[in-house]
Order: C-alpha cells, then sequence, then structure tokens
C-alpha cells in the first residue's frame, strides 16, 4: 500500500505518512490517532464517525484553518494538523 | 465576493452519485449546459466510491458502471469539491441560484441554472446506544468509504452490527482486507431477506457470495442481536455487549455477551438527505416504512416546478434504481428545457418497467428491515442522544416531563439537533423518542456557514428556524 509517491503530513509536529489522495481523516485513522478534538461540554474525544460529511464530529484544524471535516478535506503534502 | 457563473447553465445536479452521473450525461448528451456538482473530490458518490489512484484497476460491477457513467457524461461540466449550502430561486425569480463553497478556503461560489436535479443521495442511519461516542465506533458507510476511498481498514479487530442487507458487504470486503470480524449481528431476523430473493434472484446470488465469503473468513452471522453498549477506556473502544433482542427489539433477560473489539460499524439502514429539497419547498411522500423521501412524478419531476429528484432522496433503493431514476430524470429535463412534453414517452416503457421492478424490490427490503422500537430500551440517563450539543437521554425525558411532547418542543426545551449536524444524525431519534415518526426538518442552511456569506446572498433571506 506503500506508494512511491506517498507523503508526510505533520501531526501535532509528528510525521503521518499519507497516500496521494486520501483524506486527512483516513491518514489519521490509519497512524493510529483516532481523535484530534474534544467536546465542548464535556471534553470528550471525537474523531471519525459517519466518515462522509454528515456528522461533523471529524472537525480538524489545518495550517490554522478550523472546523474541517476532516474525512473530506483531502492531505496535502506539509500539511500541519493541531490536535486539540 | 461570489463569483457568480456569467451564463446560465440549463441544469444543475447536485451529488456525482448514479442518479446524478446518469441524469447529467443523458442531459449532457442532448445539448443542454449542465454542472454536475459534488462535495467529493471524484465522482461516484458513496457505492461507486474508488481511492484517488487505484491499483490494480478495480474490476467487477461498480467499476463496470462508475466507467460507463463517466463515459457518457458527454460536455457536462463536473464541479468537484462544490459543497452546496443553499438553493434559492434565482436572481430575476428564474430558474436556480446554487451556493456552494469550495475547496479548503471553503470560497464561496454560485451556479445559476434554468434547472435544478437533486441527486443527493443518503447517509447510514445511527440509533444511539450507551457509548455510540467513543472513538472507534463509526457508522457501517463511514467504515466502508475509508476501506473503498482511501484504502484504509477501520480497525484490527471490527464488529459490524445493526441492521439490512449492507452489513454484509461491509463485513466481507472487511474480512477480505485482511481484518479480523469478530462478528456480524442483525437486529432483525437473520434471514429476512429470503422471500425476496424470488423477485430480484441476481441480488440473493450476490448475498450468497458474501455470505460464502464470511464462511470462509469463518466470521459468525448471527441474527436477533444488537450491540446494546459500547464500553472503553482512554483509548477508545474496547468491547461491546450484544444483546439477543425480541421481535422489537428489546434485549431478552440473560442474553448478554461481551464481543472484544477496536472498531465497531454500525448502521440501521439508511436515510435518504433531504435538506435541498426541504429547503426548495419540495412536498414530502412517506416511503414503505413511512420514513420521509421527496414526492416525484413519473418523469422525477418534484412538486416545485424546475426542480427534480433522483435516487435515494426519492426512496433508498441502491445504485441500479438510481442509475435508471436518473435516466428519467435526465430525459424529463431535456423534454421540459425543449418544450416537448411528449418526448422521451414513447422510450420509457422498458425503463419504466425496469424502475418498477426495483423500486418494488427496494420497497420489500425496506419492509424485510424495519427499526423496531425497542432501540429506546438500550439507552440510559447518560446516554447522549445528541452528539453535538451534547444532550442526554435524561434532559429529553425532563423536557418530556416538562410537557414537550412532540420533537420540535423536546428540541427547542433541551436543545438535540441544534448543533453542527443540524439533527441529521439524532433527528429520527428524537422525533421516535418524543413519539412521533422521521419527518425532515425545515433547514434553511444545509451545511454550515460564515456570517459574511450569508450576507453576501441576494436579498432573499431564509427563514430563521429556531
Amino acid at each position: 500500500m506503500s506508494g512511491a509517491q506517498g507523503f508526510e503530513i505533520l501531526v501535532d509536529g509528528r510525521p503521518v505518512p499519507v497516500e496521494p489522495g486520501q483524506t486527512l481523516g483516513a491518514a489519521l485513522h490509519a497512524a493510529g490517532i483516532r481523535t484530534w478534538r474534544t467536546t465542548r461540554f464535556g471534553g470528550r474525544p471525537r474523531g471519525l464517525f459517519c466518515g462522509i460529511g454528515v456528522c461533523f464530529d471529524c472537525l480538524i484544524t489545518v495550517n490554522g484553518t478550523a472546523n474541517l471535516r476532516a474525512c473530506l478535506t483531502e492531505a496535502h503534502p506539509g500539511d500541519e494538523v493541531t490536535t486539540s | 465576493m461570489t463569483d457568480h457563473d456569467a451564463e446560465p447553465y440549463d441544469l444543475a445536479v447536485v451529488g456525482a452519485g448514479p442518479a446524478g452521473l446518469a441524469a447529467a450525461g443523458v442531459a449532457a448528451r442532448a445539448g443542454l449546459r449542465v454542472a454536475l456538482l459534488d462535495a467529493g473530490p471524484r465522482i461516484g458518490g458513496q457505492y461507486l466510491r474508488r481511492p484517488a489512484r487505484p491499483d490494480p484497476p478495480p474490476r467487477g460491477a461498480p467499476a463496470a458502471m462508475l466507467a460507463r457513467l463517466r463515459d457518457a457524461l458527454g460536455d457536462a461540466r463536473v464541479l468537484l469539491g462544490h459543497r452546496v449550502w443553499a438553493v434559492e430561486p434565482g436572481p430575476d425569480g428564474d430558474g436556480f441560484a446554487v451556493h456552494c463553497l469550495t475547496g479548503r478556503e471553503e470560497r464561496a461560489r454560485t451556479i445559476v441554472a434554468t434547472r435544478l436535479l437533486i441527486a443527493t443521495g443518503a447517509y447510514d442511519r445511527v440509533l444511539p446506544f450507551p457509548g455510540w461516542d467513543l472513538p472507534g465506533v463509526m457508522t457501517a458507510g463511514g467504515v466502508q468509504a475509508l476501506l473503498k476511498g482511501d484504502l484504509v481498514v477501520a480497525g484490527r479487530r471490527v464488529v459490524v452490527a445493526g441492521t439490512g442487507p449492507f452489513l454484509l458487504p461491509v463485513a466481507a470486503s472487511l474480512a477480505a482486507a485482511g481484518t479480523t470480524v469478530a462478528g456480524v449481528f442483525e437486529a432483525g431476523g437473520r434471514l429476512a431477506l429470503a422471500p425476496q430473493a424470488l423477485v430480484r434472484p441476481g441480488k440473493a446470488v450476490e448475498a450468497l457470495g458474501y455470505g460464502c465469503r464470511l464462511l470462509r473468513h469463518r466470521v459468525p452471522y448471527k441474527g436477533g442481536r444488537a450491540v446494546v453498549a459500547a464500553h472503553g477506556d482512554g483509548g477508545g473502544l474496547t468491547h461491546v455487549t450484544v444483546a439477543k433482542v425480541d421481535a422489537h427489539w428489546r434485549p431478552r433477560p440473560g442474553g448478554h455477551e461481551t464481543v472484544e473489539c477496536d472498531t465497531l460499524a454500525v448502521g440501521y439502514g439508511f436515510t435518504p438527505q433531504l435538506d435541498l429539497p426541504a429547503q426548495l419547498g419540495c412536498a414530502m411522500a412517506a416511503d414503505a416504512v413511512g420514513g420521509p423521501v421527496v414526492r416525484v412524478d413519473r418523469r422525477m419531476r418534484t412538486s416545485v416546478a424546475g426542480v427534480y429528484a433522483a435516487g435515494e432522496t426519492t426512496g433508498v433503493g441502491g445504485a441500479d434504481l438510481a442509475e435508471i431514476e436518473g435516466v428519467i430524470a435526465g430525459r424529463a429535463v431535456v423534454a421540459d428545457t425543449m418544450d416537448m412534453p411528449a418526448a422521451g414517452a414513447s422510450m420509457d416503457i422498458r425503463v419504466r418497467v425496469r424502475r418498477l421492478r426495483l423500486a418494488g424490490f427496494a420497497r420489500a427490503l425496506l419492509r424485510a428491515y424495519p427499526v423496531r422500537d425497542g432501540w429506546m430500551s438500550w439507552l440510559r440517563d447518560d446516554t447522549l442522544v445528541c452528539r453535538c450539543e451534547e444532550v442526554p437521554y435524561g434532559r429529553l425525558k425532563e423536557a418530556r416531563d416538562l410537557g414537550a411532547s412532540d420533537a420540535r418542543s423536546i428540541k427547542l426545551l433541551a436543545r438535540p439537533g441544534m448543533g453542527r449536524c443540524q439533527g441529521r444524525i439524532c433527528g429520527e431519534a428524537v422525533a421516535r423518542l418524543a413519539g412521533a415518526g422521521p419527518a425532515p426538518l425545515r433547514r434553511p442552511i444545509a451545511q454550515p456557514v460564515r456570517l459574511g456569506d450569508l450576507a453576501e446572498m441576494d436579498e432573499r433571506t431564509p427563514d430563521d428556524d429556531t
């Protein structure tokens, strides 16, 4: 599955491998990172749930832009993800 | 500034799954200017989802369907990464303005078209249960999307649960990808599908194929069982409680077992994505089990002039039915655009017969896998019903005790369905807990949007939905 054209992104400064075309959510999930934000009230960890852009559970901050849906956002080389 | 396309399109199609692709192709090849919009990075929607660079090239029925539909797209303009957040009547009261956010920057863009086809598909229906918001609990469709679109296996040890025939292909693909499927738990009867096999023998063969694959990978498939709780530690899901359930899905005393897993793929059928038709005021109808769908005539025209619907929005029925409906809708748009209402009427017989047959099968499937009310007994007071606003069941009960007797009053008092997903995930559960059937919520805005983009909309402003 590791293609020659694979690249890396940084998640809280840690490199995570990405296959071309993968979403941020898929790349993080594949790397064993299952949560990247916590809820407002209960501080509950959240990651992928519906996987197709409906539930807004997987909101992620990339290169300083908050509230992108990780399941819909394709990863780009050099992306920096910050989790909370 | 909003970038209005200079020339209006004859047709804007929202959703590039089987229905949208088929309709866009038919209309474009007849010479119409067609814009085909989709939120995703590739065409295909859910069923035809594929990786960015499939290697080896995918084979099988979905790959063949995708190739056929792609090759038939003609000059249709495909606009990917376009998330439609509102549709309203066009600037001169003519046609429609389709408001989108594009790309990561969420750049605003408005597509103007004379006619509109809604082919937005469906998403997994999920029911709340204790622990369903633990990391590692995902929808069955989400697990399938990860595998099909990103080649990522959702977990190392996966339980598949819920109801309906979709659980089988999900479990079979996971097993084929080399992960351990610890069990498939169907809350309904295991053989609910059997009588319908006579209607579509091809589907029976398909189901048998999945069954054989599960058998080969030694995956247990059990009916009359439901995952009634998920458990975890700080790191996420560790195990689920599987209960034997009666015909109403109430757990039978003593029939509980614990199954270790790091991932749960759960789905109770599908819910049509009705935000846009609801926004436009399209009349709704009820499907075979009372769920809301867009009402269409024989040519897939909705109650709003110039608006058509095809695929799962008119009733969940799968890719083959969606494609046929797309073809019918595309032909209707062509006939209406050229003001030749009779055009295409004669060609329709074989297509219509096929549609009726497939729709009949779809209705039989819906009836074979209904959601039973016993799921409500799985809830505890601290079980979240609304994941966005973190509203537990206990608070819904308090609202009910205060006299809120319908979903809307409960929503106003306890705020379920008021978060970012706008009740897409919990809306049906809240309605059922209020004792009502599922009804589409009014959603003037289909996706969260910045206030600046709202302010830039033409004078017509959607009502506040509270």
